[in-house]
């Protein structure tokens, strides 16, 4: 069972990951975007932190809404209303639960996924964070062990972004050009699925 | 409007030069007696290239008096933003509307029919035929 501490560690991880990866990110966002995804990512993240530390929710779904909250207020681009989405709508999904099963985890995370998919209108292949997280929500299961398949998935469908041209978003305007650069988004959002596996793992 | 209470327009770009001029444009363009309340939320709180969802909240409260508040935006984050916070529920004021409208010109014709009394429904379909306004 997954309990709001659980969820605290997890997005402490994803917020020293982005952190550790700011520099790689915003140069992939400098090829076909406008070079800020590691920095807001950063801020975002940072400040998702730093609340949950000082105001600890008391439970899984609580700790994603107040994290969703805080990355639409702090980010400042398009990743900010988009990684808001997906952690309040799965953080919703949730409900007041004081723990749940990695198998409401991986339902609740596909109907967050859902919800950006549907406020971006992008759909997999538009070389957007979803080829990253439809991949990854479809590897996840009812097992932590499984988080370990959504990760790999995630960092698969992130590589496969190199060949797509860009359908969504300020690399949409390059056409052809935005073809052989991964994409930055994908490449976060497996950060945040590489993060899920080794809170789970524990090596967090 | 009966009862006096104008829409509130809200104009949100990546950039807070462009938002203010634009806010000032439509105002002096429809100009002529008391214009609707208009407020410009541009880039972010720090002046830099962006959105920021406190400002657009700000300005929504700010022009918000209880009929409608129409917000139009530029691209990308600017729209996601404002869904975003729609989709929040409780995080604008009630009545308030993401409009479907080129910026500037839809800008112009939101503040102008907002001016002379046009409810949301009214401002929102003046804004969105600025899509039909073709140019050559």
């Amino acid at each position: 069972m997954l309990d709001a501490e659980f969820f605290r560690r997890w997005l402490a991880a994803v917020a020293v990951s982005v952190d550790r990866e700011a520099d790689r990110l915003t140069e992939l966002d400098s090829a076909i975007g406008d070079a800020d995804h590691g920095s807001n990512l950063k801020r975002g993240f940072t400040a998702v932190a730093a609340v949950l530390e000082k105001e600890p929710p008391a439970t899984p779904g609580a700790v994603l809404m107040l994290a969703g909250r805080q990355l639409v207020s702090t980010v400042g681009g398009a990743s900010g209303p988009l990684y808001g989405t997906l952690l309040r709508r799965t953080g919703k999904a949730l409900g007041d639960d004081a723990e749940v099963t990695p198998g409401q985890l991986a339902e609740a995370l596909r109907t967050g996924v859902a919800a950006v998919a549907q406020l971006g209108g992008a759909k997999a292949g538009d070389k957007t964070m979803l080829d990253a997280l439809e991949p990854a929500v479809a590897a996840l299961g009812d097992s932590t062990e499984s988080f370990a398949a959504a990760r790999e998935a995630a960092e698969q469908g992130a590589s496969d972004t190199v060949p797509l041209q860009a359908r969504k978003g300020r690399a949409s305007y390059l056409g052809e050009r935005s073809i052989g650069h991964q994409d930055p988004g994908a490449t976060s959002s497996a950060l945040l699925l590489a993060a899920l596996a080794d809170t789970a793992e524990g090596a967090a | 409007m009966g009862d006096g209470k104008t829409v509130g327009i809200v104009l949100v770009s990546h950039s807070r030069e462009v938002a203010t001029a634009v806010a000032e444009m439509a105002k002096a363009l429809a100009g002529g007696g008391a214009t609707a309340q208009v407020a410009p939320a541009g880039g972010t709180p720090d002046g830099g290239l962006g959105t920021s969802s406190e400002l657009i909240t700000a300005a929504a409260e700010e022009v918000d008096a209880g009929a409608g508040v129409a917000v139009l935006v530029d691209l990308g984050s600017a729209v996601l933003t404002v869904k975003a916070l729609l989709a929040e529920g409780d995080e604008l004021p009630t009545g308030t509307r993401l409009v479907d409208a080129p910026f500037v010109e839809g800008a112009v014709a939101a503040v102008v029919t907002a001016s002379a009394g046009g409810d949301l429904d009214a401002v929102e379909a003046a804004a969105a035929e600025a899509y039909g306004y073709r140019k050559q």
